[in-house]
């Protein structure tokens, strides 16, 4: 790259792009060393900052990436020998430009990835489950608690404070910055897929009428592909990449004109196909690997809706087998109504009714898509007074305004059949 | 049936709270009410001015009282109210769980015992 002068637009957006790719390498490397990543933040809020104030008149620096690193760590070391000349007075100068040698051109390329270190840090069991995915798209992705807060629907003051506490935990109680052996894995790795999933899962109308929904799929399929890549040998870190990839992949036929279309009715062609082919790559390799798991199975769900887009129809008996072996491990609630529904579609309305019955957890009773699932199924049975009371109740347990539309039209026109 | 959702909000008040999020917060009621409007459950919808505007008052033995403040000190205080229209609690439930203040404080659910409509008292049903 030519270190030609830049116009401090073109340097504020060379920053921006850098920061957008390089922000979660350079701070798990910055962080990793003392496990401070307050510290590690503020040294890399500076090194932008000045970037910011010095490209536009010395050009951006042949490697933009080393220049901030270098930068950021510089003054870690400075504020660390401040500390330490207040302790023990000044330092002779001999240890001063030792310590400074050291730090001369760090190049971030030629230094091991220590994200993975990062994400298996912010979903430490030490660390609160409700904090880990918020931690993670601040360290990673480098969101301000301010965002976060936003997207979880939480005052901003409450999540800053969440996350300054997490941070000091993490730094107090020394949790290491290291990627777990193999014994530790299969437990460790558990936390760090929930916690991406969970960014993508996350029930959105937290408020009713607000539509955030989804605005942290885009993260949660960044960090999950992230630790794909970091992770290829791990058949559960692929299938959870490939399972966002598909989900992700139909979202722009899931609403036409502020109505919400069921995935049955979607227009396959509106799917996005390389977001597919993605997926399915994910899976292809989890699956090679020969160790089934929940988010494979999940995401083999997804594939088979997503083949649609290629057979014109949906094979709805491989997605039952799936299901089952879903329910094997991974029994939810939201898993068995899905389950339900699926069997009412392969085996007819009488056994997905049944399936349905079959589920004692009392959550269900107040469950909204188990009442949606029967309100459907009782429909097809032409079972219409009961279809249209469970519909209403359907109805009554739901907060979203195009989903509550949805369901008050299907209703009238059970209704309407007399 | 009908049911009231009582918020209330940790006292003192955060004197903190940030324009922002001031902002933030009347969009999340604002979109709040229209779902709860949309759906055809809202009754009224009410949000108090802080405790620090109250004026209790009180006849005891006779004696008129009139107090600046309000009834009671308490670790939390009354701030607003939904009153809703729905089919059973799971529904009022479904509904309370949205509700942005219970990110702030908390959001106590109770049933109507009675109200008074064309001028004489009649059930909640």
């Amino acid at each position: 790259m030519d270190r030609r002068a830049l116009s401090e637009t073109d340097a504020a957006a060379r920053a921006e792009e850098l920061a957008r790719a390089a922000y979660g390498r350079l701070l798990a490397i910055l962080a990793a060393r003392d496990g401070d990543i307050e510290a590690a933040e503020d040294c890399l809020a500076d090194a932008f900052e000045r970037a910011l104030r010095t490209w536009p008149e010395t050009g951006v620096p042949d490697n933009p990436a080393a220049w901030l690193l270098t930068v950021a760590r510089n003054r870690r070391h400075d504020l660390r020998r401040t500390a330490a000349e207040r302790l023990t007075g000044p330092l002779d100068d001999a240890v001063r430009s030792a310590a400074l040698a050291v730090v001369e051109e760090l190049d971030p390329d030629a230094i091991p990835d220590r994200r993975l270190a990062l994400l298996f840090v912010c979903a430490h069991p030490a660390i609160d489950p409700a904090v880990r995915t918020p931690l993670m798209l601040q360290a990673v992705l480098g969101f301000d608690a301010e965002q976060i807060a936003r997207a979880f629907v939480v005052p901003g003051p409450t999540m800053a404070q969440r996350l300054v506490r997490a941070k000091r935990r993490i730094r107090d109680a020394r949790i290491p910055f290291a990627v777990p052996d193999r014994d530790q894995m299969p437990a460790r790795l558990g936390p760090v897929l929930e916690a991406i999933y969970g960014a993508y899962a996350i029930d959105f109308p937290l408020v009713a009428g607000l539509a955030p929904r989804e605005s942290l799929a885009a993260e949660s399929h960044y960090l999950a592909v992230t630790l794909a890549e970091l992770l290829p040998d791990e058949p559960e870190a692929l299938g959870l990449a490939g399972l966002i990839s598909l989900s992700l992949a139909r979202r722009p036929a899931r609403e036409t004109g502020g109505e919400f279309v069921t995935l049955d009715e979607q227009d396959a062609s509106r799917w996005d196909p390389e977001l597919i082919e993605s997926g399915e790559r994910y899976l292809r390799q989890a699956r090679s690997l020969g160790q089934m798991g929940r988010f494979q199975i999940e995401a083999a769900i997804q594939s088979v809706h997503c083949a649609r887009a290629v057979s014109g129809e949906t094979d709805w008996r491989a997605l039952l087998t799936l299901y089952e072996a879903l329910l094997a491990i991974a029994p939810t609630l939201g898993a068995r109504v899905a389950h339900a529904a699926v069997q009412g579609r392969v085996e007819g309305p009488a056994a997905g009714l049944a399936a349905l019955d079959a589920i004692a957890d009392v959550a269900v009773q107040r469950f909204q898509p188990a009442w949606a699932t029967r309100a459907h199924l009782l429909a097809e049975g032409g079972r219409r007074e009961e279809a249209v009371r469970a519909y209403e109740r359907a109805i009554s347990l739901t907060t979203d305004v195009a989903a509550r539309r949805y369901l008050e039209g299907r209703c009238a026109n059970v209704g309407a059949m007399d | 049936m009908r049911y009231a959702l009582l918020i209330h909000y940790p006292q003192p008040a955060v004197p903190t709270v940030s324009q922002d999020e001031i902002k933030a917060g009347m969009a999340a009621f604002q979109a709040y009410a229209k779902a709860l409007e949309d759906a055809g459950v809202l009754q009224s919808a009410e949000v108090l001015q802080t405790i620090a505007n109250a004026t209790s008052v009180s006849v005891k033995q006779g004696k008129l009282q009139v107090q600046d403040g309000p009834f009671a000190e308490t670790k939390e205080a009354f701030a607003g109210i939904f009153v809703l229209d729905v089919p059973d609690l799971d529904a009022a439930l479904a509904w309370a769980e949205r509700c942005p203040a219970a990110h702030w404080g908390t959001v106590e659910i109770r049933p109507s015992a009675v109200r008074f409509v064309d001028g004489a008292w009649t059930g909640a049903h």
